[in-house]
């Protein structure tokens, strides 16, 4: 059931990214920016929560999700350590998928070469 | 200088120079595409054996330029000038082949119009009697465009669905004072226009009224209707630039479309190939003219064209400082018989 509710909301979230690419003039990078915005917006009214709460990984893992972990990492270190968490505790609780992004983007350039698009 | 000008654009070569050969290379997409019988060489990997995009640009440019210049009979100490542009910075696709070449060389910057933009600079060296012999080439990269104009391929951005695809080949016109044709008898120099597009994507209707102004321009200076020539073909507007280009012709009061069709349109099967609105980038038009329209030439299937390469003048600072889209287009007249006309 947990998969089922991760696939449906993961779905939808990347539906909606697929609509914008096809319907508007709106550009890739606009939209993946928007998403971590809205991610963080979301969880700033305190609405993301619920959906990560519902859809899990569905819910983290795409680009919204980053502005989750953001936008939950500065409440929560607001409440700890005042207000100068509004600027480290985002990037702390990001830490860990910034750096692997970074990690593994630096193995697989290593590894592979890029080819063109058919 | 009496009666080479026919009007503010347009020139008329009092000894037309002759397009003695040519030379294609494309890549593997384009030689899935409906014109792929007419291209010289068909690459199977777009590295083409390099370990960079832009490195396999440069060298199928300069192979373009070798194979030209071998079909023309003559060695590459024979040709005078070599004239060739491209869409990389600095355009070192066309300098870096010009480096191992050893050929007087001037690098052209008109974006997709740099086939039309060296072909009427060649002309008028070799009218001039500057010259024997010139070497006219450009080229473009899918790959190494996306990254010049666009993102990286490794950012893995999907492409929008009213983009065109950039045309992956290198073409290549020895022009000479002396040959059997076919022939160099007009030239129309374009002017920069820009109606106010912004989208980079768009480029077919940024491009299409400077087009539509060279064609109009060269039809009322030399004074010939559109049925003159057996075609007019633009460089790469693709379908939504085609479209337009016919509209503004009528408006302008020219019925082009029995004659007219598109290079950006011809290369690729829109459907079959997932190219959305057609081909883009300098290599277009220069595949598809000196490939399959020189041929047939050549054959006398098609006896004058009016060969349009049009340019959309832009730069990624100055889209992203959010300016619209200069575009240009230059005219070729090119004809299996001279006198004919005007």
């Amino acid at each position: 059931m947990d998969y089922l509710k991760a696939f449906i909301v993961g779905g939808v979230i990347c539906l909606i990214g697929q609509l914008l690419m096809d319907h508007t003039k709106l550009t890739p990078a606009r939209i993946l920016v928007s998403f971590v915005t809205i991610g963080a917006i979301l969880q700033g009214l305190g609405l993301y929560q619920a959906i990560v709460d519902f859809g899990g990984a569905g819910a983290t893992t795409p680009l919204t999700g980053f502005g989750y972990t953001l936008a939950k990492g500065a409440m929560k270190e607001i409440k700890e350590a005042g207000i100068l968490g509004a600027f480290t505790g985002g990037t702390k609780a990001a830490a860990g998928g910034v750096a692997g992004a970074i990690f593994f983007g630096y193995v697989m350039a290593m590894l592979f070469n890029p080819k063109s698009k058919k | 200088m009496a009666g080479k000008r026919l009007g503010k654009q347009t020139l008329r070569l009092s000894s037309p120079p002759s397009v003695i050969s040519n030379a294609t290379i494309v890549g593997p997409k384009e030689g899935e595409g409906p014109l792929a019988q007419y291209f010289d060489i068909i690459l199977k990997d777009d590295y083409f054996g390099e370990d960079s995009w832009e490195k396999a640009e440069s060298k199928m440019l300069k192979e373009a330029v070798k194979n030209a210049i071998k079909a023309s009979g003559r060695s590459s100490t024979n040709i005078n000038f070599m004239f060739a542009g491209d869409l990389l910075n600095q355009i070192v696709s066309s300098s870096f082949a010009a480096r191992d070449l050893q050929i007087p060389f001037v690098g052209l910057y008109g974006a997709c119009s740099t086939m039309a933009e060296s072909m009427c600079m060649g002309s008028l060296l070799l009218d001039g009697r500057f010259a024997e012999a010139v070497v006219c080439a450009t080229s473009s990269h899918f790959s190494s465009a996306e990254r010049q104009y666009r993102f990286p391929l490794e950012q893995g951005v999907q492409r929008p669905p009213f983009a065109q695809w950039t045309v992956t080949g290198a073409g290549a016109a020895v022009l000479a004072e002396a040959g059997n044709g076919p022939y160099v008898t007009h030239l129309t120099i374009g002017k920069v226009l820009d109606f106010g597009i912004k989208d980079a994507n768009n480029m077919g209707a940024a491009m299409a009224p400077a087009a539509v102004d060279t064609i109009t321009a060269h039809l009322n200076e030399t004074g010939r209707s559109p049925e003159y020539y057996d075609m007019i073909v633009t460089g790469d507007l693709g379908k939504v630039g085609k479209t337009i280009t016919l509209d503004m012709m009528e408006k302008e009061g020219f019925e082009i479309q029995n004659v007219y069709d598109d290079c950006g349109y011809m290369i690729f099967d829109a459907e079959k190939q997932d190219t959305h609105a057609g081909g883009s980038g300098c290599g277009c038009s220069a595949v598809v003219l000196n490939g399959h329209i020189m041929k047939e030439m050549k054959k006398g299937n098609i006896n004058r064209v009016l060969f349009v390469a049009t340019g959309a003048l832009l730069s990624p600072t100055t889209t992203w400082q959010g300016e619209s889209i200069p575009s240009i287009a230059h005219a070729v007249a090119i004809e299996n018989t001279i006198g004919e006309g005007i």
